[in-house]
């Protein structure tokens, strides 16, 4: 965007809202929201102390156990189901199912399933980015080009060579695009498993903070929050544009 | 023998007892219902180059595609050095219409993507893709991207690849339909001189008359519905000339207008 003759570099428009942000809390209009330089302070003061260490580790060991078994588990199962007719036919309406379900209902489930600890926040973070992982490996698999992998048998490729050397190469761009966006759902997984299964981490900062109408600290720890998501799925995107000159030519 | 049963209109003193680097015996291949290939024999002579050609729908590519195993024959088999072929297999490579180059890998992992696949080692599969590569005309592309090259380009890439595993049978599925006309001639031209080098036994896969009868052989012409040999033609003469001379000999012209005659009852 250009701004009489300037070019605005990206995200400029944060400014502008920082700036209502500011006023809005300066006004004192409501409790809810307090001067965004407060909430600033405020961070800088919370980064800091014990508290806020322990609640990022534990939410990042979730999170990152979470998403690690999403993505080891949703790539083969997405690529077979893409490769296999009949594992396609079994399958798919469950990915389809979950995929569109509101997964929050089933989070006491797991609780009765796998008890009130980390396991079950685990299991939820990896039960919100699988699905989307496994539907965006099968749909790369779907569109690539027959005669590679006839191009591969003729050359006596193994099964297993076809895999790692074709299929997962050819629909590299979908699913990074859909660990990108599981990584999101990864990120609303883990911090729900946490409010709803056992109150630890940012779910437990949240908690505190809310309960205790600090709304200054419950926005420090959401700016955080989304400051690493926000990243996160950048760099997956900076990944995804790596690999999209060949998107276009498969 | 099967193969007097042929008519042989040029050449016929050659077909009888010659030395087979490929045989067909007997292929039918059916989906479903539908007869793509019924009955279907053919020899392939060692060291020479066979085109299949016909019109759209005649099974030519079915039929390339059994002979490099990547499909199977419902009945019938195919022999190579007299041996049965169950599969894919080290004596045949094969280049594709689409090219089919790994988009994600460079000229060099693409020429060697044959060779790594048969567990060749790395340093040495690169020399001998590092010699493919000049021989095509790609020196100074090794690095280059599939997309960053011209049709005629990636064509010479997919031929390179074919070449540089050493198979004793080539196939091609139409390798020059997707390419410029000019740099279709330059292919031909070059292909002819593949042929006359390397010792290989080509199978070559057209629908172009002219392109058939310029670079082979012996012209196999398929008819569809089901597909079965009509002919199998074996130009004598203007094979001698030199490559400059083939478009003005008089046998090229004339076998160009007979199987244009035979075929033009199925071009709808």
């Amino acid at each position: 965007m250009t701004l009489f003759g300037y070019k605005l570099p990206g995200m400029s428009s944060l400014i502008l809202w920082a700036l209502i942000w500011e006023l809005v809390g300066q006004s004192g209009w409501t409790f809810f929201i307090p001067p965004l330089s407060e909430v600033f302070v405020t961070l800088f003061n919370v980064i800091g102390t014990p508290a806020f260490s322990k609640a990022i580790y534990e939410t990042a060991y979730a999170f990152l156990a979470g998403v690690f078994f999403a993505v080891v588990i949703g790539i083969p199962v997405g690529i077979l189901i893409g490769k296999s007719r009949l594992l396609d036919e079994l399958i798919l309406p469950w990915v389809n199912i979950f995929l569109s379900a509101p997964l929050t209902a089933l989070v006491p489930v797991l609780m009765v399933l796998f008890g009130f600890g980390m396991k079950s926040i685990i299991i939820t973070t990896t039960l919100f980015a699988i699905w989307i992982i496994i539907l965006n490996s099968r749909a790369g698999v779907k569109q690539i080009n027959r005669s590679l992998v006839e191009m591969a048998r003729s050359f006596g490729a193994s099964p297993l060579d076809a895999f790692f050397k074709i299929y997962f190469w050819a629909a590299l761009p979908e699913i990074l695009g859909g660990v990108r966006i599981g990584v999101i759902r990864a990120v609303k997984g883990v911090i729900i498993g946490q409010l709803l299964i056992s109150i630890v981490g940012f779910g437990a900062l949240f908690e505190l903070y809310s309960n205790n109408f600090m709304m200054s600290h419950f926005w420090a720890v959401l700016i955080v929050l989304f400051a690493l998501a926000f990243t996160l799925s950048e760099f997956l995107a900076y990944l995804e544009r790596r690999v999209s000159y060949y998107a276009s030519s498969r | 023998m099967d193969m007097s049963q042929i008519k042989d209109t040029l050449g016929d003193a050659q077909a009888v007892d010659i030395d087979s680097a490929v045989s067909v015996r007997n292929v039918s291949k059916n989906y479903g219902e539908v007869e793509a290939l019924r009955d279907l024999s053919l020899e392939f002579p060692r060291g020479q180059l066979t085109s299949l050609l016909g019109p759209s729908g005649c099974g030519k590519t079915t039929l390339l595609k059994i002979i490099a195993g990547l499909l199977d024959a419902t009945s019938g088999e195919i022999e190579i050095d007299g041996k049965k072929i169950t599969g894919p297999g080290d004596d045949r490579a094969f280049v594709f219409q689409d090219f089919a180059l790994l988009p994600w890998a460079n000229v060099m992992r693409n020429v060697s993507f044959g060779l790594e696949l048969r567990g060749v080692a790395k340093s040495e599969r690169e020399d001998i893709a590092q010699k493919y590569i000049s021989n095509v005309g790609l020196t100074g592309f090794e690095k280059a991207f599939p997309h960053e090259l011209s049709g005629g380009m990636r064509q010479r890439v997919g031929l390179a690849r074919a070449l540089s595993v050493d198979a004793q049978v080539l196939l091609l599925d139409e390798p020059f339909s997707a390419v410029d006309e000019q740099n279709r001639r330059k292919f031909q031209e070059d292909l002819l001189e593949l042929v006359r080098n390397e010792n290989k036994t080509f199978i070559f896969v057209t629908h172009s008359i002219e392109e058939a009868v310029y670079v082979s052989d012996q012209i196999a012409i398929l008819l569809p519905r089901p597909s079965r040999v009509s002919e199998v033609i074996r130009p004598k003469e203007f094979r001698s000339t030199g490559v400059e001379n083939i478009r003005r000999s008089k046998e090229y012209l004339d076998i160009v207008d007979q199987i244009w005659s035979s075929l033009r009852n199925y071009v709808e």
